[in-house]
């Protein structure tokens, strides 16, 4: 730790930070990019057997009218796509046909040229569990107080709005939701937004241009790329949640200004998610805090896995680390996961809300959010806050649920990524044929997974993801984990070299470890 | 003398080639030498020194030291995050509708008949509607709590898609779960950088958008001007000719609307497809005002023309408008939207439409099929309501009879954006004194590439009755006699 505050990290974490991200080993890393080595041989000669017709091509193909046109898809921008992921592409836009909660009913699906169509056959693949929608709290439901409230509020107010926020689409309902939210942040105000995407892609454009400086985590999500994007200011990546690499930018952008020009800028923001969805880890946010107050930067976070997940409270991973929720400037996060609705929300200063809405994209130019959707955000936030009388069980259910799953996966050796209070996990599976084989099997013992493969990940890096929600029982855990222990052997994915009965080795555990260095 | 040897001895093992033994090579080096090996060992320690010397950059321009580096970083200030706003200025308190947003709207407290939201087929207060957004709601929640790539995609949302690309006479559709993110997650994945896009000067924010993450080349022609857009192509074409191989892999773009929002005319579509086959140039066409306006069925700016819907590449709109719901969609041929699918950022990033959204669209596609003499109705009304506003003292109507949403702006400017803006808004507050809400047309003044001028917009709906138009009428006649004075 170069710049001497090694004492007063110390201080900064109130209970032990542990996250691990074990490494690959090294027989598999080979074998894996042999694996893709083969495959894209082989994605060679199936596209020379299609030019030259021994194959039939199931692709689309361009107008007659307009094939002297300039291609619109230049080849090997495709490759990939036609090549590996059509091979495995039924683990992916899996129809569903009942509520996202912990168990779902799947429309069957079948394919008789080898995934390039599908036909629904009618039948109806019933309680699936269900490891992969974000329904962290539990709210995806269609009884109960929440259901009840949206029905009337559908009632009485209608699906659609047809204005934007600035003309004539404020509703007295928008209101409500944006007082109540900013109380549930501990804030002075916020603003709430049709869709969490363009929460990003619409205001940080708002917040900073050129001659700004924006310092991004390596992982962000593609919304706050994008957002940085179109702001136009000059962007830097930093390393995936290490605080050295972040103070070593912050002091050279401090100490030399804009590039070539030298002279200052005019404000640096950092951007940084809560947890980051695809490693589950968690932001290293009493750090972060530390460095902006030293060097006056401006700090987004952006909460979209980890609001309501969190928190003794639920609120969040400010929460967590029992900060104060004025510390961050720019408190940004999406109501689809934990509370079971759509749309985003910008928390803060009373002067940012005020300048954001006048400034904001999508105050002015796109439709504001739709009544039933925000009746649901009310009241599925009054329950977490427990103004309807109901208890905190749904985040002490989580964060139990979250334990012992990711400690049985441990105990079964394999390797998992991300911080032991995240409710995201991610598990490596790294070889290209073990996504769609684990996918598939998984399916087959009644469970639904996520995987996730390039370029949603590094190449050798792909994985499968669950997210444990508050809805899940223990016996249906204690099902998904038998069902993953059994296709792990199969599959033989127990890779993990770490001890497995419950004393993992020192070298996993990383308390602080941007002081070992 | 000694040297020789040793060089003879190497030459012999040379010439034989082959293996150095250890041995053989320990020899060789007591046999070498003394300033032979003074002089390599001076070689390995330079060697040495170069490997573990810090690394030189050229631009370091580190003579500053650490003190005067904490100085720089104590001394430097930022801006402050947000400018301050004033608190009375204009756009700050936005008017509050209490209730639904429907026919008869309660705009601050006063009920008023309600020309100013999007409503052009009066589906928000439809009770089918309802109904069915009740019924979907009944069976899925609320939420889809994930994209559509991770159990988000509902059979609601197929069913949708396949409902829509029927309606518009195309292969496929896709949907996409805000009206904004449509059109501005669909050109960035056709058009990279290095592609040339030429687009009408009236585009929409959304589309401007678009343009800009794609990172395209960008040329911007004259409102409706087809001579401006040809000579545009024309210089492209010289262009090409330079450089043929650049040539054949730099892709083409037009962008435009059927139905402008700011100007509230229709782009002349048979002009722009000939233009196509004569530049081989692709057509992207924006329709969120004309689809469920426009042509016998309410199919857009192709039926109205009589187009063939395979001669446009994409063509893209908003559900938030006619079908008075939420989202939006692009649909086309397979070859053109299935692309989207992977790498349309607003689709793959983002949680998909919540189902009971998607329930109503369906419903509303319904009940405009099944009765397609309500879009016969609203272009009356459309041509009645342009008629009844000509000859306001001091405004003029900008738009075309057919269109849904008129803008009324001032004849003469007083000079100052903020002073016309003044006018409008207490015409604004006239007629809402009097039951008639409208609204101000709101543009981000700093963001606009081409700025329109400040405008009232007024909306037309098939809900309006004969009586209510002439009464809006004679109000905004008597607000503009009273204020323009």
């Amino acid at each position: 730790c170069e710049y001497g505050h090694h004492a007063s990290c110390t201080s900064l974490y109130k209970k032990p930070f542990v996250e691990s991200f074990e490494e690959t080993p090294l027989l598999v890393a080979v074998l894996t990019y042999m694996g893709y080595g083969i495959l894209t041989i082989f994605g060679y000669l199936r596209d020379f057997l299609r030019d030259w017709k021994f194959e039939k091509c199931h692709l689309a193909r361009e107008r007659e009218e307009q094939k002297d046109f300039v291609p619109l898809y230049q080849d090997f921008e495709n490759f990939y796509t036609r090549n590996l992921y059509m091979r495995i592409r039924d683990n992916w836009n899996r129809p569903i046909c009942s509520v996202p909660g912990a168990k779902m009913d799947l429309l069957e699906r079948v394919t008789p040229d080898y995934n390039w169509t599908f036909e629904h056959t009618g039948n109806v693949l019933k309680d699936v569990i269900n490891m992969g929608s974000y329904n962290y709290l539990g709210f995806a439901e269609n009884t109960g107080t929440c259901a009840d409230a949206a029905s009337e509020c559908t009632v009485k107010y209608g699906v659609g709005v047809s204005s934007t926020r600035q003309e004539i689409g404020n509703l007295d309902k928008h209101e409500e939701l944006e007082i109540l939210v900013a109380r549930f942040l501990g804030v002075e105000s916020s603003m709430a937004f049709g869709m969490g995407f363009a929460t990003n892609s619409m205001n940080i454009p708002a917040l900073t241009g050129k001659g700004c400086l924006i310092l991004s985590d390596e992982l962000n999500h593609a919304s706050l790329v994008l957002g940085a994007r179109l702001s136009g200011s000059t962007i830097r990546v930093f390393k995936h949640n290490n605080m050295q690499s972040l103070e070593k930018l912050l002091r050279d952008a401090i100490v030399h200004g804009q590039p070539r020009t030298h002279r200052p800028w005019k404000k640096i923001l950092i951007l940084v998610e809560g947890i980051y969805s695809m490693e589950g880890s968690i932001v290293r946010l009493p750090e972060v805090i530390a460095l902006k107050k030293k060097y006056k930067a401006y700090l987004y976070l952006d909460e979209a896995h980890s609001i309501g997940a969190l928190g003794p409270r639920g609120r969040g991973v400010v929460d967590y680390f029992g900060l104060d929720p004025s510390d961050v400037d720019i408190m940004m996060g999406t109501f689809t996961k934990s509370f079971g609705a759509a749309g985003g929300y910008i928390g803060g200063k009373k002067e940012l809300i005020d300048y954001l809405r006048l400034h904001s994209h999508s105050t002015v130019y796109a439709t504001s959010m739709s009544p039933p959707i925000i009746q649901q955000i009310i009241t599925s936030m009054k329950c977490i806050m427990g103004e309807d009388g109901s208890t905190l069980g749904e985040l002490c259910q989580l964060s139990e649920n979250t334990t012992y799953f990711r400690r049985r996966l441990h105990e079964m050796g394999f390797i998992i990524y991300g911080n032991n209070d995240s409710p995201v996990v991610p598990l490596m599976l790294y070889m290209p044929a073990k996504i769609g084989a684990f996918g598939r099997e998984m399916l087959k013992r009644n469970i639904g997974t996520v995987v996730v493969g390039f370029p949603a990940t590094p190449i050798i890096e792909s994985r499968a993801r669950f997210c444990v929600s508050a809805a899940h029982t223990r016996e249906m855990l204690d099902k998904a984990l038998n069902a993953i222990s059994e296709v792990g052997d199969l599959l033989q994915l127990k890779y993990s070299r770490k001890n497995r009965h419950g004393n993992e080795g020192s070298d996993s555990f990383s308390f602080l470890e941007s002081h070992q260095d | 003398m000694k040297h020789a040897h040793a060089q003879s001895r190497d030459s012999v093992k040379m010439a034989a080639g082959q293996q150095w033994v250890l041995v053989e090579m320990v020899q060789a080096f007591y046999e070498a030498p003394a300033y032979h090996l003074i002089l390599e060992g001076i070689l390995i320690l330079w060697i040495i020194r170069l490997l573990f010397s810090k690394t030189y950059k050229l631009q370091e321009r580190s003579d500053l030291t650490e003190k005067e580096k904490e100085e720089l970083i104590e001394e430097w200030q930022p801006e402050p995050l947000v400018p301050p706003v004033s608190k009375d200025h204009p756009s700050l308190n936005y008017d509050v509708v209490t209730g639904p947003p429907s026919h008869k709207i309660i705009v601050n407290g006063k009920e008023c008949i309600n020309f100013a939201s999007f409503n052009f087929l009066g589906l928000l207060d439809s009770e089918r509607v309802k109904l069915k957004a009740l019924l979907s709601l009944k069976k899925y929640g609320v939420g889809t709590c994930g994209p559509r790539g991770f159990y988000g995609t509902f059979d609601v949302h197929l069913e949708l898609e396949e409902r829509l690309a029927k309606f518009m006479r195309t292969e496929e559709a896709i949907i996409y779960s805000y009206g904004f993110a449509t059109i501005a997650s669909a050109i960035p994945a056709y058009s990279k950088r290095g592609d040339i896009i030429f687009v009408d000067e009236a585009a929409c924010f959304s589309i401007q958008k678009g343009l800009q993450a794609s990172r395209s080349f960008v040329k911007h022609f004259k409102h409706n001007d087809m001579e401006d857009l040809e000579r545009l192509l024309k210089e492209q074409e010289i262009e090409d000719q330079k450089n043929p191989r650049k040539a054949r892999v730099i892709r083409r773009f037009i962008v435009v609307e059927g139905l402008y929002i700011n100007t509230a005319d229709i782009c002349p579509l048979p002009d722009l497809v000939k233009l196509k086959y004569k530049y081989k140039v692709r057509i992207f066409l924006e329709e969120s005002m004309s689809f469920g306006v426009l042509g016998e069925h309410g199919r857009g700016v192709t039926e109205h023309f009589g187009v063939n819907i395979d001669d446009i590449d994409l063509i893209s709109a908003n559900m938030e408008n006619a079908l008075a719901s939420i989202g939006g969609f692009c649909c086309g041929r397979s070859f053109v939207i299935d692309h989207q699918r992977l790498s349309g950022q607003g689709y793959c990033f983002s949680a998909s439409l919540p189902p009971m959204l998607a329930s109503a669209a369906i419903e509303a596609l319904n009940i405009m099929e099944e009765d397609p003499g309500i879009f016969r109705v609203l272009q009356d009304k459309c041509k009645h309501v342009h008629k009844a506003l000509q000859g306001t003292p001091g405004l003029k109507v900008v738009g075309e009879p057919l269109a849904p949403a008129l803008h009324l702006q001032l004849e003469n400017s007083t000079g100052s954006r903020t002073n016309d803006l003044k006018l409008l808004r207490a015409i604004v507050d006239y007629s809402m004194d009097r039951q008639i809400a409208l609204t101000l047309a709101r543009y981000l003044e700093k963001e606009e590439r081409f700025l329109p001028p400040p405008s009232i917009r007024v909306v037309v709906t098939v809900e309006q009755t004969q009586e209510e138009i002439e009464r809006a009428a004679q109000c905004i006649r008597e607000a503009a006699v009273k204020i323009l004075k």
